[in-house]
């Protein structure tokens, strides 16, 4: 009990701390993603069976951020499988997006649709942006 | 003398035919006698006096179906079921539920018919025949005869539906790998590529011959070109001649938003039906039809403002039905089952939208086009909904069902394959 109490009383602050930090992004990154990116992924990021993917939990939304960056940012007219799964329609290239704009918006995704992760800055878009072309 | 045989002509001919609807009529009534609708009719909303039920569920992604003299189902799947690719349903017990359900085919695919003693089935980049026997059913599983390959498949519109006439000729749709032959595809304010490269060997109807082996491209036709991408064809034996449903460009806002709010572009482009004949042009990517002002209309990578119409040798559609719906399935009913008007009118299965967002998706019914002559006598109806299941809904992920395929049965049944789930249904119409 006393134990609980302790990680509550820690844990806590540091949470909502986080909540408050990332929420105006969540809330900027939802509006970017109403206009670039709900036609193919839907509302509910439940994609279209067999033409775009799902966001929810995939190995991407969820994983190494970078890899996530540099994807949106560069589309794919390849044919790659996500999770196992083959998707026909293409992804356009998503780099006339700001770097704020790509941080928003997969924060956005990493917090939607049951997904729970960290948020991405526009530091880390920079970066990745640095290394294509 | 003259007189005597033509006569005894009339005789043979009146008592042969008798013979004929004699045991049509019998046939017809022992198999309807048993055969019910489900409950529920199997989840689907329909019009008064007509019945569905399951004949079969779980196959996967049944994309085309067709269906023999004898009742059975042929249907092909997009993925692999139990190892196998295309199944051969059979009802053992007339209760209308295919009991034996045999697979073979190891490659996925969309396309499937029955004409003159052979099964055609397609994958994404050839098409197959197997020789059937006197009861319809495939001699060899294992060893199916190429006779088109090679065709283009990159991924987008990748799907090669097939129809047959009556001369030995076998229509395949090659989908175009683009949305609207854009520089980079899918990006926003990108224009046009003029001429579209595209449509050498892709986005349009080929003709080949149905018994001749390893064609490729040079063997055959551009039968018609300008044709986004089909799904759904049927030849028309009334017309003689070839139908085919387009489904019609995405995006108009996304990728034009100074051109286009929202709500145009959930409705516009019409999803068409034309009627194919040797050579025409039926204008993407440079053109769409708008069924709202009756009007071909330039896309916006090549120029247009949502107003310009074309100068070009364009085709008109016979029909017009709003946007992004997605008409998987067409047919051609010419059964006795149901009532007067569905004779030679036309059933489309609309497999559902996914590019209107953020307005509610639409489709995921099968419609229908009462004909009359050849072209349509009237406006397009809902004949079965409810697919889906629920309300009005905006993400295809959450469909339970969607329609794709579409065959008649010898009795006048009609046929639904549906893709998602895998359930073939069966309608029937029981009314007076
Ligand atoms: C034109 C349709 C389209 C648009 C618009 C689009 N995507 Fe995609 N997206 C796709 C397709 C198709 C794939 C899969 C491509 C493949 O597998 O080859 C994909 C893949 C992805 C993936 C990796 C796979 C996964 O499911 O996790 C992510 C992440 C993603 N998109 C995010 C976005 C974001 C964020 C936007 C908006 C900024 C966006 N997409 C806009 C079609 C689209």
């Amino acid at each position: 009990m006393k134990k609980i109490v302790i990680s509550i009383f820690i844990f806590c602050p540091f949470a909502v701390l986080a909540q408050t930090n990332i929420k105006p992004s969540i809330e900027r990154g939802k509006t970017l993603y109403e206009t670039y990116c709900l036609t193919c992924h839907q509302d509910d990021g439940g994609g279209v069976p067999k033409l775009n993917p799902p966001l929810i939990k995939t190995s991407y939304v969820s994983g190494d951020k970078k890899k996530l960056i540099k994807w949106v940012l560069q589309g794919t007219t390849d044919k790659i499988a996500i999770d196992g799964k083959f998707y026909s329609n293409n992804m356009a290239p998503q780099d006339n997006l700001k770097d704020d704009e790509i941080a928003d918006v997969l924060t956005y995704i990493r917090n939607s649709f049951g997904n729970k992760g960290s948020a991405v800055t526009p530091a880390e878009v920079k970066t990745v942006r640095a290394t294509i072309k | 003398m003259k007189k005597t045989l033509l006569f005894s002509f009339i005789t043979v001919f009146t008592l042969l035919s008798r013979a004929n609807f004699n045991t049509d009529t019998s046939k017809y009534k022992a198999e309807t006698s048993v055969i019910k609708a489900d409950a529920d009719n199997a989840g689907l909303i329909l019009p008064g006096g007509f019945g569905a039920l399951k004949v079969a569920t779980g196959l996967g992604e049944a994309r085309h179906i067709t269906v023999t003299l004898q009742g059975d189902i042929y249907v092909k799947l997009s993925n692999v079921y139990k190892g196998k690719t295309i199944y051969y349903l059979h009802d053992n017990n007339s209760d209308g539920r295919a009991e034996v359900q045999t697979g073979f085919g190891n490659y996925t695919g969309t396309g499937i018919a029955v004409k003159n003693g052979y099964l055609y089935a397609s994958s994404d980049e050839e098409v197959f025949r197997y020789k059937l026997n006197a009861g319809n059913k495939v001699i060899n599983p294992e060893k199916p005869e190429k006779i088109i390959t090679g065709l283009l498949s990159r991924h987008q519109h990748e799907s090669k539906s097939i129809a047959l006439d009556n001369e030995g000729n076998i229509y395949v749709n090659i989908g175009a790998y683009s949305n609207s032959c854009q520089e980079k595809d899918r990006s926003k304010g990108s224009m046009g590529i003029m001429p579209c490269p595209i449509l050498d060997s892709a986005g349009g109807i080929w003709k080949f011959k149905a018994d001749k082996l390893n064609q490729t491209y040079g063997d055959g036709t551009r039968y018609a070109t300008g044709l986004r991408n089909v799904v759904g064809l049927d030849w028309n034996n009334t017309t003689n001649s070839l139908f085919v449903m387009q489904h019609g460009r995405d995006g108009l806002h996304d990728l034009f938003p100074d051109l286009y709010d929202t709500k145009q572009s959930a409705e516009l482009p019409a999803e068409c039906m034309y009627e194919l004949k040797q050579g025409v042009n039926c204008g993407w990517p440079y053109i769409y039809y708008d069924h709202i002002q009756r009007k071909k209309i330039i896309n916006p990578e090549y120029g247009g403002d949502g107003k310009k119409t074309t100068t070009e040798n364009i085709i008109d559609p016979v029909a017009a039905f709003p946007g992004h719906m997605a008409p998987n399935g067409l047919l051609f009913y010419t059964g006795n089952m149901f009532p007067e008007k569905y004779k030679n009118g036309a059933f489309i299965a609309f497999h559902g939208s996914w590019n209107r967002s953020p307005e509610p998706q639409k489709g995921y019914f099968v419609a229908f086009v009462p004909f009359k002559d050849g072209k349509p006598s009237g406006d397009w109806e809902i004949f079965a909904d409810n697919f889906a299941g629920g309300e009005a809904f905006v993400s295809p992920s959450k469909a339970k069902h969607r329609p794709c395929g579409l065959a008649q049965g010898p009795d006048g049944s009609l046929y639904i394959s549906d893709d998602s789930g895998g359930t073939i249904y069966r309608i029937i119409y029981t009314g007076k």
